[in-house]
């Protein structure tokens, strides 16, 4: 009898749960209707057959319940029963298959009018690709990449000139305009997944896929990778932002074309040096940062990732919180720096000056930081020297008491909250794995010599 | 048909050489229920350790920011580990060196494995396997993160946990698995088809036979799809081969590989990795058909449509695996062909859920311990095969592949359901194995936290999924705007209630050790069942099973409740002529003694 029970409870408790849970899908924001229909089709159909057999079930399980004196039915097979209920489930199945092979075949079509995006995924981020006026993407080859053609563009091809290069993690796309996504990897699988657009594909380094969908509402949406793409894979994250199609092609004419890009010089330490000495206050004259001031170590940091910081700064991204108080103080000093010409040149003056060790600060328990710097070393590398190509700022030999500052602040959200400061944002989640303040002596102290 | 000379026949020219040492008795046994035990406590001790880890995964999703020894690199090795282990390692194992080992010669009335020596070296082998595996624990790097499905690039490419030492331990120890398993399946095969004792047809076969028999054929089929790209990414990942690599700038620094295929890969695992699904399926399909027969004293009901869909299946999911990559980035005109197949598959599977549920209709139902399992198994296989409708029908797939509804399913049809019928067999069959029955009390405890716990887990997972909320994530940022803080609350919950029903496989453990020195001491057959294991001359059986003589067979599996009969079950191995015949497909029109291979 309490099997009967509890089966029946658990029938009414899925119902229920499937009417009353907080969890739905996200509001529809593409032209993909048709896939949430299918999904609730196939919803009322298995919904019949999981409380029709489950309650035929328990009904079964009292009414056919032991008794003394009776015995079971004897009936090997029951041939006329079998056929009907094959019959009804094949019937069932094609009612769900046929909506759903109609609405793929729509999904591998891609519409004529289509316009083109490409996505390129890397450990642990996302770029984007526009053509030019043309219409045509340029073409690619993964052995280009570098730190100066981070899309791997082929120089020769005339295509490629005015795509338009989109190098942060959030895109722009059109109002009510279809777009073919083309997808592509530098390095392992990821995907590029959007719920509130329901279709998604993986990238896949070595080939190019893709998929298509008119966006039908505007907004910013999270675009997350649902494809296991390693350690930080948690903290991949991106946007689309859907906007009118003006508001769309005036963001868009805001983005360097990669004949623009080419043109970048590179920065003037000459030039740099007259800027640097609003910093050197108290960033030091060589750039080896002063405690008493809160300010970091300068020299030896990546100039990719000195330059980043500096526009996040001017752009607002970081400095603007007054529970951030030196960065707070940083800010007005990056917006001395006119331009973006300005920044290559002062961190190319930067990039000049000579480095010298700085002592450790920070005394903790080695060992145990080894461990716990296993999962930093996939972005920061195996020496915590930085890498250009995960985002991620050299740690070892800087300043220990200046990491171990951002480190509390990623983590108690002071630091990484800002919408554009994705990298932020990373570390704001892989710095949860800190659980406390002993940890990060710990890391730092493992850190700091290496 | 030809007379096949099988060694079950040669009652007389097969001697009986007790093995004497303890030693060669315990150890180093080749009597297939020593090897099936070794192989269950193997798989049982090693699936611990993977239950384990999955409290720890449940510890870091229910309180994010609170264990400072649950970091992101550890987390991505255990869901690496649970998954492979509790697949491969525990299921697989059990299932078929496990059960496999210790019901088909009982079954079939057979006095051992027709490969005795090859048995007893197929668990050594899995052993070794497992001990390979678990090393992977103390290299440097520690096991590998890659997920259970170990997809290139990232298994091999720094950026993943164990990407070095760990993934190629990983490799390794699945290689010696299928070369363990390979020994033992082939040995399953063969004694079903050339050891069944006289008037065993194969239409008389208890569905445990059939479930397990096709499951090793699977198994033979599938596994060397595995073996070949374990052994290609070894040499991807040693010498530099690029058979999944193509070019590739791995954080900044171009990598000699070039012109590989990373869907190769998905191609050849999920060619096994699908019919895998159904290598764990179709043994407990086979079982929970004998456990409901033997505690509703009901025939299965349509027998002979029960066997046709155990091959209609297996045959069929030789030709789904592609359902696993509908959003892969693969060609999507195969989306086409692999949801039509896929969708098929689900008519043979429904067919044996409707004829589950129509033995226990107008059945003398006891709610036995077993039953109760066979019962919570139609349950949770109910909800498990439903869902798949949902990812194998490709639209439906592409917003939830990916998310928790992807986890929902698969631990419903793939991790609750089978375990809910190795529970369900283990004690059915405890008190053959062990001469003892174990504690009831406890085995209810055991059944009802595990059921109602383990449904508790997983639904409210599935909606997670339709919300978006991705699977393999160590942690959900609070700026992803579209999770509401309920997923995490839930998710506490979920992790409360996920401890309790790990804890509860304590009683269970408990039960089965206390059992074995304080159970009550029964005779060969409590459930008055049908099937020739009960039938042996002594309980447990001994070396050779059947003494003397072997058993002969005269009916099918399934007498219960014949008109007329004395009792409400006829053994397998009870003549015509002493009970008449319930049902058999065989029977007619000659005497059933002397029908099968005889004739």
């Amino acid at each position: 009898m309490a099997m009967a029970i509890v089966l029946v409870l658990l029938v009414v408790g899925t119902v229920a749960f499937h009417y009353f849970s907080p969890w739905w899908f996200t509001p529809l924001a593409s032209n993909w209707e048709m896939v949430d229909q299918t999904v609730d089709l196939t919803f009322w159909v298995t919904g019949a057959v999981f409380v029709v057999v489950n309650l035929f079930m328990a009904w079964t399980v009292v009414r056919y319940r032991h008794r003394a004196g009776h015995r079971a039915h004897f009936e090997p097979e029951n041939k006329k029963l079998e056929w009907w209920l094959t019959i009804l489930t094949s019937l069932g199945i094609v009612a769900m298959l046929a909506p759903g092979l109609t609405v793929w075949a729509k999904f591998v079509t891609v519409p004529d009018n289509a316009g083109v995006v490409e996505v390129l995924g890397q450990q642990w981020s996302w770029s984007y690709r526009f053509p030019g006026d043309d219409g045509k993407l340029g073409t690619t080859d993964t052995r280009l990449i570098s730190l100066d053609n981070p899309f791997g563009m082929n120089p020769q091809d005339p295509a490629g000139r005015d795509d338009r290069l989109v190098a942060g993690s959030e895109l722009r796309l059109p109002l009510d305009k279809p777009v073919r996504v083309v997808l592509r990897s530098k390095d392992v699988l990821h995907q590029f997944a959007v719920p509130q657009f329901r279709v998604k594909m993986d990238m896949v380094p070595g080939m190019i896929t893709q998929f298509w969908l008119t966006p039908t509402r505007t907004g910013r949406f999270d675009a997350l990778c649902e494809q296991l793409c390693g350690l930080p894979h948690f903290a991949m994250r991106g946007r689309v932002v859907v906007a009118e199609a003006t508001e769309f092609a005036d963001w868009l004419a805001q983005q360097p074309t990669y004949t623009q890009v080419l043109a970048q010089t590179a920065g003037d330490p000459v030039a740099g040096q007259a800027l640097y000495a609003v910093c050197s206050a108290c960033h030091g004259q060589e750039g080896e940062g002063n405690r008493e001031l809160n300010a970091p170590k300068l020299s030896g940091q990546g100039g990719w990732y000195l330059a980043k910081q500096l526009k996040a700064y001017k752009d607002g991204v970081r400095g603007n919180r007054d529970d951030d108080v030196y960065a707070k103080q940083m800010a007005p000093f990056a917006t001395t720096l006119a331009d973006d010409a300005a920044i290559r040149d002062v961190v190319a003056y930067i990039g000049s000056l000579p480095e010298r060790p700085t002592p450790a600060t920070i005394k903790g328990n080695a060992g145990r930081g080894k461990a716990l710097y296993s999962s930093c070393a996939a972005c920061h590398g195996g020496l915590g020297q930085g890498l250009w190509a995960t985002g991620a700022p050299r740690i070892s030999r800087m300043s220990d008491w200046y990491l171990a500052q951002q480190l509390r602040n990623f983590r108690q959200g002071i630091r990484g909250g800002h919408a554009q400061d994705f990298a932020g944002s990373q570390m704001a989640s892989m710095s949860k794995a800190l659980a406390d303040d002993r940890a990060i002596d710990d890391l730092l102290s493992y850190v700091h010599p290496l | 048909m030809a007379y096949v000379g099988a060694i079950a026949d040669l009652d007389h020219e097969h001697a009986l050489h007790d093995p004497q040492t303890f030693f060669r008795k315990y150890i180093w046994s080749q009597d297939h229920k020593v090897i099936a035990l070794q192989y269950m406590a193997v798989a049982i001790a090693i699936g611990l350790v993977a239950l384990t880890m999955s409290v720890l995964m449940r510890l870091q999703l229910g309180f994010p920011n609170s264990f400072s020894f649950i970091d992101p690199q550890e987390y991505y090795q255990y869901i690496t580990m649970h998954g492979m282990i509790m697949v491969i390692y525990l299921l697989t194992a059990l299932f078929l060196g496990g059960f496999g080992n210790y019901l088909i010669p009982l079954m079939c009335g057979s006095r051992d494995m027709v490969f005795p020596y090859l048995n007893m070296i197929s668990f050594w082998v899995y052993l070794l396997a497992v001990l390979v595996l678990v090393a992977g624990l103390f290299v440097p790097g520690g096991p590998t993160g890659a997920g259970w499905t170990l997809y290139p690039p990232q298994a091999i490419l720094p950026g993943t946990p164990g990407a070095t030492w760990g993934i190629l331990l990983m490799l390794a120890s699945l290689a010696i698995f299928i070369v363990a398993f390979t020994m033992g399946g082939l040995n399953y095969v063969t004694t079903v088809l050339q050891a069944r004792c006289r008037g065993m047809t194969l239409m008389r076969m208890p569905l445990s036979v059939w479930g397990i028999f096709s499951a090793s054929i699977l198994g033979l089929l599938a596994f060397p799809a595995l073996f070949v790209s374990a052994i290609m990414m070894t040499l991807d990942s040693t010498i530099g081969t690029s058979f999944f690599m193509p070019a590739i700038v791995s954080r900044g620094e171009t990598l000699d590989y070039g012109g590989g295929s990373p869907l190769l890969f998905q191609h050849l695992f999920w060619f096994f990795g699908h019919p895998e699904v159904y290598i764990v399926a179709l043994p407990a399909f086979g079982i929970v058909s004998d456990l409901l027969s033997t505690h509703a004293r009901r025939n299965i009901f349509g027998y002979r449509m029960m066997v046709w869909a155990i091959l209609a299946i297996a045959c069929l999911s030789f030709v789904v695996w592609a359902h696993h990559m509908y959003v892969s980035g693969m060609n999507p005109y195969f989306g086409f062909f692999f949801a039509t197949t896929t969708l098929i598959i689900a008519v043979p599977t429904a067919i044996k859920v409707y004829n589950w549920v129509l033995t226990l209709w107008r059945g003398d139902i006891h709610l036995t311990v077993p039953m109760l399992f066979a019962i919570g198994f139609i349950f949770t296989f109910i909800n498990g095969g439903l869902t798949g409708l949902f990812l194998g029908n490709v639209t439906v797939d592409v917003p939830l592949s990916g998310t928790y509804f992807v986890v929902a399913h698969f631990h419903m049809v793939m991790g609750v359901s089978p375990i809910l019928v190795v529970f369900g067999a283990l004690y059915h069959w405890y008190p053959k194995i062990t001469g003892r029955m174990f504690n009831e009390t406890l085995g209810k405890l055991h059944f009802w936290v595990t059921f109602v716990g383990a449904y508790s887990i997983f639904l409210p997972m599935h909606y997670m999924g339709i919300l978006g909320v991705p699977r393999r994530y160590y942690a959900y940022s609070n700026s992803i705007e579209f999770i509401p803080l309920s997923v995490q609350t839930a998710n506490q919950w979920i992790s409360v209630v996920a401890m309790i029903v790990a804890a509860t496989q304590l009683v269970f453990l408990f039960n089965v050790a206390w059992s074995f020195f304080k159970g009550q001491i029964v005779d060969g057959n409590p459930w008055r069942a049908t099937s020739l294991e009960w039938q042996t001359p002594e309980t447990p059986p001994r070396h050779g099973n059947w003494g003397p003589k072997l058993p002969v067979v005269h009916r099918w599996a399934y007498d219960y409740s014949v008109p007329g009969a004395p009792q409400d079950f006829v053994p397998q191995n009870v003549p015509a002529t002493e009970v008449p015949m319930g049902h058999d497909h065989d029977s007619a029109p000659q005497s059933s003694a002397t029908k099968g291979r005889h004739a």
